[in-house]
């Protein structure tokens, strides 16, 4: 049976642009001051993704968040000597009022999640710049943070709050739309700053939100400071803060070179291309030249710079997986292949592993890690295919052991290999903090062990697939039909069962702050953005704003 | 204590109410002797105070010192109807609860309405020290006590109706300061300092009249205790006005006088009539930003709720139709080089309609002013600024219009402001015009005395003993 396909297309929007740099940023202002760094919320109205919609009261829209993605990322590489990052905004009594309602009500369904998704990796983003690349993150909530906002500031370490008597935070999503506070907000409340539920209940029901010395109280922030007060308490702590004297050199994060050529998309190391009609993507990475992989590591291994392969491929891969998420919304496969030599990858792979205190090799497996946890959190099939060009070894392996199939080919004419290094176990860990090997074995904690990653084991189809690491290996007689048939055969399923399912099975094992707050925002706030109660007719979040008032279905599931 | 509250709320059976008053009222006594007005907490003013609401009961003259005011709470009678008669409740029965679902919203109205009261006795607690006359000085404390009565009656609500957090905003109320730095009020234009007469002329002559409208649009309120007793306070803000406006026909007609007799008024320290222009430019503008933006969903949730009318919703000729759903309301605008008509659905525009009854309003206010100037045979008038001057709130904020609201850029704006709004130089020439006179019967120079006196008195009598 063949059901027509409905939907709204991204192509029936412009394309998102997701590369950014402070000299474009239309949104926020970025000053690097020593050892601080003030990031500065500063909406520009008209200058949102969309047309159609006014970012007023500093509310955001995909655009601001490009570009405070952008920001998280370039403070890393490019401002290791600073160690706290302040987060405020250019508005008198406002800090930011969230994402933009109108923005959101006429969004598609998939962008809506997309955009949700996207804002949440940026907050994890700042989390782990705060957690393991000592740059601290301070909200200085100058005024009111509603919704998205507040959002925003629980992302941060610590969160100041003006008392001036009228500012408030708050999470209004529910009494005013409708909806919930979905991006992090509900868990971060309570797994993270651990406000007592019943205080969170009251806080998450409550329009007008929580001020000043109750806002403390019940720990939506940390301390809060009069007006006249303000700017002396938060330099003051950030003196306190700032770790003075770090003497690392940033590098430059070049910009990406990139193609637009028909369906394809093509990166220095990586090209995507998409066949609509087949509603799948080819992603083919290009593996490091045999002269990079000889070049040793120079002694300040930032001198490799923005072009060094494992930080320049996974750039350009961070980059085509949000490409793909709002620009190609109707591919529903992703196929992944790699052409190149396993043993430059590994030597590059023993590069990476070399210095464990090295800030920029740190930086590079952290971005590494993040694009893993994207790649993961995309919904979209995910195959991995290993041929005999393929060069899938240490580092690069985790992109198939974070697909949801991996098919290798056993040819012995033409032999494909696989290698795996120590940095599969452990460097690069899911959202529920597992290796991806640990997860993939989790009811066989031994087995990991056993495959004695120290020793960069190399494996052919057929040992792949008999230790567990690949899907099916067919041989060069069944392969062409095993790989159609299972590409085609997949693209025809229901694309909201495959979400379903996929998201179900990629993340076994134990439950984290991130885990939760994309399963639930995966879950229960896109259940609630597709209800009437929400988006119908009578719903509130359409009728926000508008003369008439929402009318609910009562019946509770 | 509580014996001496006069009402009509029936506080003698109220322990709820009691005990909350029993805290409040204390911390209210504090904030009147310190933000009161300065330097006459212990004369005896010749005051007027509302026992009852029935005829006369509301006002009683007599000496009193200000902090022994007897400050009371009262309701309007019963209203007419007995069902909502706008928006999406029509026909329900009036509310005599909060109902839950409209609590953040009637809360937000009250405490926003409630905090301009005590913010106005802020703004004027200097100006006894410069008054005119005493009868002004007194007229000027009962203004002061009325809107400290109205505070009563917001903190009234707020502790019967709104539980715990009724009673945090309660005390809310006597924390913030106006201009203050940390505790600012919640509306800039109750932070702006009143320093001269002049200046409190036109507060209450602008800023008292959008009291007026916000409060007549609360008292068609679906929720029966916030409509009656809005309805009540409304009574006491016609006083509020008329201290405005015939205060500013005072300052016309002197500086009229001074004109016809061929002197120059800022000679013999009168204000000339540029710089009312200017004062009134400056205070309208400030007032009309208190209407909030022309297109509103907060405003939108009001009216649907049923929470806030418009003005005199219940005037069924006024209003044929009380759902709003099908009408749009139609704002002229300049936006890219040319004039356009910006539909609103009415709902949405229900502050642009309020401000439109006002702005009707006060334009009878100038046309009673200008016919002073007439009848002293001078061809100068006194004019209302557009509604798209100077705004910091709605859809024309942020855009350049010129004081008569045709399209403008900021470089001309810049030059024309001195002409527009008052300069140093005017605060610098009123306030030298501000001699306090303390006499009975004499009156400072640069005002006519009042027509006639209040209480059944005579101009010279002694409005004000002094200790
Ligand atoms: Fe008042
Ligand atoms: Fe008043």
């Amino acid at each position: 049976m063949q059901a027509e396909a409905i939907s709204e297309s991204s192509a029936s929007r412009p394309l998102l642009e997701t590369q950014s740099h402070p000299q474009q940023y239309k949104h926020w202002k970025l000053r690097v001051e020593g050892p601080a760094a003030y990031l500065i919320l500063d909406v520009q109205e008209g200058g949102g993704y969309l047309p159609g919609y006014a970012l007023k009261l500093n509310s955001y829209d995909i655009s601001v968040d490009v570009e405070l993605a952008d920001a998280v990322t370039r403070l890393r590489f490019e401002h290791p000597e600073v160690s706290v990052v302040v987060l405020t905004s250019a508005r008198e009594r406002l800090f930011c009022a969230g994402a933009n309602i109108f923005m959101l009500r006429g969004a598609s369904h998939p962008f809506k999640v997309n955009f949700c998704k996207y804002t949440n990796e940026t907050r994890l983003a700042m989390e782990e710049a705060s957690a393991h690349s000592g740059q601290y993150y301070l909200a200085a909530l100058n005024g009111l943070a509603s919704g998205g906002g507040y959002e925003l500031a629980l992302a941060c370490k610590e969160i100041h709050l003006i008392d001036d008597h009228s500012s408030v935070v708050s999470l209004p999503e529910i009494p005013y739309l409708g909806v919930l506070p979905g991006t992090g907000g509900l868990t971060r409340l309570v797994d993270k700053r651990h406000v007592r539920r019943d205080l969170a209940d009251v806080f998450c029901t409550l329009a007008e939100g929580v001020k000043g010395r109750r806002a403390m109280e019940w720990n939506l922030v940390d301390e809060v400071h009069p007006p006249s007060q303000w700017e002396e308490m938060i330099a003051k702590r950030v003196a306190e803060l700032v770790r003075e004297g770090a003497t690392q050199q940033g590098i430059a994060l070049e910009p990406l070179v990139k193609e637009r050529r028909g369906n394809e998309i093509i990166y220095k190391h990586l090209t995507l291309s998409v066949e609509p009609d087949a509603r799948v993507a080819r992603l083919t990475l290009r593996g490091p030249a045999t002269s990079t992989a000889e070049t040793p590591l120079p002694d300040n291994a930032a001198q490799a710079g923005s072009g060094w392969y494992p930080l320049a491929l996974f750039r350009e891969l961070d980059d085509v997986l949000v490409e793909l998420r709002f620009n190609f919304e109707e591919i529903g496969l992703i196929l992944i292949r790699s052409e190149g030599e396993l043993e430059s990858v590994m030597a590059l792979d023993r590069q990476l592993r070399a210095r464990p205190d090295d800030w920029f090799l740190r930086e590079v497996r952290l971005l590494i890690g993040r694009t893993l946890k994207r790649l993961e959190l995309t919904a979209r099939s995910i195959f991995t295919l290993i041929e005999g060009n393929s060069c899938f070894g240490g580092f690069l392996f985790e992109l198939a052991l974070a697909s949801d199939r991996i098919y290798m080919r056993d040819d012995a004419d033409d032999p494909a290999g696989i290698a795996l290094s120590p940095l599969n176990e452990g460097a690069f860990p899911m959202g529920n903090g597992l290796s991806r090997l640990a997860q993939r074995f989790c009811g066989n904690p031994e087995h990991p062990r056993r495959l004695d990653t120290g020793k960069e084991p190399h494996l052919s189809a057929q040992q792949a697939l008999d230790a567990g690491l690949v899907t099916a290996a067919p041989d060069e007689l069944d392969w062409e039909d095993e790989v159609r048939l299972a590409i085609e055969e997949r693209t025809s399923l229901s694309p909201d069962a495959l979400t379903g399912m996929e998201a179900s099975l990629r993340f076994a094992g134990p439950e984290t702050m991130e885990s939760k707050i994309f399963g639930r925002l995966s879950a229960w706030q896109n259940w609630i953005f597709q209800r009437p109660n929400a988006t119908g007719e009578r719903g509130a979040l359409t009728l926000y704003g508008e003369p008439e008032r929402p009318r609910f279905d009562r019946h509770r599931t | 204590m509580l014996d001496s509250i006069p009402n009509n709320v029936n506080l003698e059976n109220n322990p709820k109410l009691q005990r909350a008053l029993q805290r409040w009222n204390p911390n209210f006594l504090d904030w009147w002797r310190e933000m009161g007005p300065g330097g006459f907490q212990e004369d005896r003013i010749y005051l007027r105070t509302a026992i009852g609401v029935g005829q006369g009961g509301w006002a009683n003259y007599d000496y009193v010192t200000m902090p022994e005011y007897r400050w009371g709470i009262f309701l309007a009678n019963p209203r007419q109807g007995e069902t909502i008669h706008f928006g999406d409740h029509v026909g329900v029965p009036y509310w005599d609860q909060v109902p839950g679902e409209h609590r953040k919203d009637l809360r937000r109205l009250v405490v926003t309405q409630g905090d301009t009261e005590p913010a106005s006795v802020e703004q004027q607690r200097l100006l006894g020290q410069c008054a005119p006359s005493l009868l002004d000085l007194r007229n000027l404390f009962q203004v002061n006590v009325e809107e400290a009565r109205h505070l009563w009656a917001m903190v009234y609500l707020l502790h019967s109706y709104f539980g715990v957090d009724g009673r945090d905003e309660a005390e809310e109320m006597l924390e913030r300061r106006s201009g203050h730095p940390d505790r600012p009020r919640i509306l800039d234009a109750f932070n702006k300092p009143i320093s001269d007469w002049l200046a409190l002329f036109c507060f209450t002559t602008f800023t008292d009249r959008d009291g007026k409208y916000q409060l007549a649009s609360l008292a068609e309120s679906g929720f029966d205790p916030l409509a009656r007793t809005t309805q009540f306070m409304l009574m006491e803000e016609a006083f509020h006005m008329a201290v405005g406006e015939t205060g500013i026909a005072r300052v016309i007609k002197r500086t009229a006088e001074l004109m016809r007799e061929g002197k120059d008024p800022e000679s013999v320290g009168a204000i000339p009539l540029p710089v009312v222009q200017r004062y009134v430019n400056e205070w309208a503008t400030a007032s009309y930003d208190l209407f909030g933006s022309e297109d509103s969903s907060n405003a939108a949730a009001f009216f649907a709720a049923g929470l806030k009318g418009r003005y005199q919703e219940s005037d069924n000729s006024r209003y044929p139709d009380h759902v709003a759903l099908d009408d749009v309301f139609e704002a002229k605008i300049f936006e890219e080089g040319s004039w356009t008509t910006r539909q609103i659905p009415l709902r949405r525009a229900m502050n642009a309609c309020l401000l439109d009854a006002y702005v009707a309003d006060c334009k009878r206010v100038l046309e009673r002013w200008n016919a002073v100037l007439k009848e002293h045979e001078l061809s100068e008038r006194i004019t209302l600024p557009s509604v798209r001057f100077g705004r910091h709130m709605g859809i024309y904020s942020g855009q350049c219009y010129d004081i008569e609201g045709n399209p403008s850029d900021e470089q001309t704006l810049q030059s024309r402001m001195v002409d527009w709004l008052p300069s140093q130089a005017d605060y610098d020439l009123v306030k030298r015009s501000m001699v306090p006179v303390y006499e009975p019967g004499k009156i400072a120079n640069w005002i006519a005395p009042q027509a006639k006196g209040v209480g059944g008195q005579e101009l010279d009598f002694e409005y004000v003993q002094f200790h």
